[in-house]
């Protein structure tokens, strides 16, 4: 993003918070604290140095305050922007500004959700819309399953090149213990599960699952007197198109075309540069989206792309190495585990689903109904 | 710019279905706009109401599958003027509802609860019927 420097600011802690299905009255802020907590203590530091705080949830609309108040802090600098599952990444960008100035200088960006446990109705209850509401879509499955229809339409993408991503998503997830899911799936298990929302089946959509987690920023300066390797942030874009899906312009063309330049424009990079890619896997259509949009093959080719295992682990692309949305964890905004994957994968902490030599992630968050898109390029040192 | 405490503009644009009517804004430089404003995007400035011919084209489908229902659809219409709406083509089983495929207004009556809504039927071939 212009305006922002390469590389000025670093994460220096990353977790996740329990996953899965909590206890029974655990809240979403428990869980935002104690992925806090963990974060903290992978970066070395304590509560008392945060000093920048930035939350997005659903389930608490006035995020920082409540969070402020569960941790008794008061942070110089807070942000509760809330653009979808992406606004994670947008606030990557707004802390990087905020420390860039002097505003704050340790960030804590948080989220916890507990939609399995109460119900995604009850976790994420939608707006009513005159426009759309008396049609009864199911939100957001409707409006992705258009999406999909619609390049099935121009570009020949297939139900099984659907299937490709779920099936390559399970593979990754066998890998993380962390993982949801913990059997092997196959593309005529997804194309035969329960129909959602044609040409979705139940396996062509994410999880619903308890979950959240914490990243900690701060200045390039201090990270390298922290625990950990620094994981730089190289470049950083986002863009909002529309809100709704009837105001979509082109079903088939998100608005990752701008946050994506923005991003790697900022680090200097080209999609070639980049080792692995974390994509906002909501549905089985919006890594084909995005390996389009982001510039890791032209426009309709996406489903043919990540044909025959090509984003699966021994593939020409590693995707969603933690298992994504779809096998490993999706709870409800999903965008601040998109980033923990590729942080982590930087670090080199993955273990058996480790990408060899990776120096440079992308992670890439989509929030509304492939309305908002941020991308965040994150490096080692090697990178700067 | 319109004075919102005498009439909104959902309320205009109801009040046309009511009639069996489509409406639809058009921004000063004759730009077909959709849903209704008070105030024209881009520009900000004024808009004034059309009546739809009520004929489009389905831009893109979906089957949704409740449980205990036969598939409900849900399209994107693109209407001959310029604007696209959210909307259901009903008379023709959901799945065979396709792209490309051309569709005619009419206003579904709603009921106590809900405000009538524009839905669509297929246009037979050759024309509108």
């Amino acid at each position: 993003m212009s305006g922002l420097r390469k590389g000025s600011v670093a994460v220096v802690g990353a977790a996740e918070s329990d996953l899965g299905l909590v206890a029974p009255n655990t809240s979403p802020l428990d869980l935002k604290a104690q992925g806090t907590m963990r974060a903290l203590e992978d970066a070395g530091l304590k509560l008392s140095d945060v000093d920048g705080l930035f939350v997005a949830a659903t389930q608490t609309r006035m995020g920082p305050m409540a969070f402020a108040e569960y941790l008794r802090i008061k942070p110089r600098y807070f942000d509760g922007t809330i653009i979808g599952g992406s606004s994670f990444m947008t606030h990557v960008a707004h802390a990087q500004a905020a420390i860039e100035h002097g505003l704050c200088e340790v960030a804590v960006i948080a989220y916890g959700s507990t939609q399995r446990s109460v119900s995604r109705a009850a976790a994420s209850p939608r707006e009513y819309n005159y426009y759309e509401s008396p049609y009864r879509p199911i939100l957001p499955i409707s409006a992705y399953a258009m999406a999909a229809a619609r390049h099935m339409h121009e570009f020949g993408t297939t139900r099984e090149q659907l299937a490709e991503v779920a099936v390559a998503a399970r593979k990754w997830a066998l890998m993380n213990p962390k993982a949801w899911e913990k059997e092997p799936l196959t593309i005529e298990q997804v194309l035969n599960a329960r129909m959602v929302s044609y040409p979705f089946t139940v396996r062509d959509c994410c999880l619903v699952v308890d979950g959240g987690g914490a990243i900690v920023l701060t200045s390039a300066a201090r990270a390298k007197t922290l625990k950990k390797k620094p994981v730089y942030v190289l470049g950083v874009g986002d863009a909002l198109g529309h809100a709704t899906i009837s105001n979509m312009p082109d079903l088939t063309v998100t608005v990752a075309t701008e946050s994506g330049p923005k991003a790697f424009g900022m680090a200097g990079l080209k999609p070639a540069d980049v080792n692995m890619v974390s994509l906002y896997d909501a549905f089985t259509i919006t890594p084909i989206l995005f390996l389009e949009d982001l510039g890791f093959c032209p426009k309709g080719e996406g489903g043919r792309f990540v044909a025959d295992g090509a984003i699966a682990p021994g593939g020409k692309l590693p995707v969603n190495t933690s298992g994504g949305g779809l096998s490993y964890c999706h709870p409800g905004m999903y965008g601040l585990l998109v980033m923990i994957e590729a942080i982590r994968q930087v670090r080199g902490e993955c273990g058996q689903r480790q990408v060899p030599d990776c120096e440079v992630a992308l992670a890439h968050g989509n929030g509304g109904v492939l309305s908002s898109q941020c991308t965040v390029l994150f490096g080692s040192e090697a990178t700067l | 710019m319109i004075s919102l405490t005498e009439k909104s503009p959902l309320g205009t644009y109801i009040e046309h279905l009511k009639k069996g009517e489509l409406a639809y804004q058009v921004a000063e430089n004759g730009k077909a706009i959709f849903f209704p404003r008070a105030v024209a995007p881009v520009t900000g400035g004024t808009l004034e109401w059309r009546v739809s011919k009520g004929l489009g084209t389905v831009y893109s489908t979906t089957a949704v599958h409740y449980k205990g229902e036969p598939p409900l659809n849900v399209a994107l219409i693109d209407m001959d003027e310029g604007f696209r709406m959210m909307s259901r083509v009903e008379d023709i089983d959901a799945m065979d509802v396709k792209i490309g495929m051309r569709v005619k207004f009419r206003t579904h009556p709603g009921d106590d609860k809900q405000a009538p809504y524009p839905v669509f039927t297929p246009v037979a071939e050759g024309g509108a019927r």
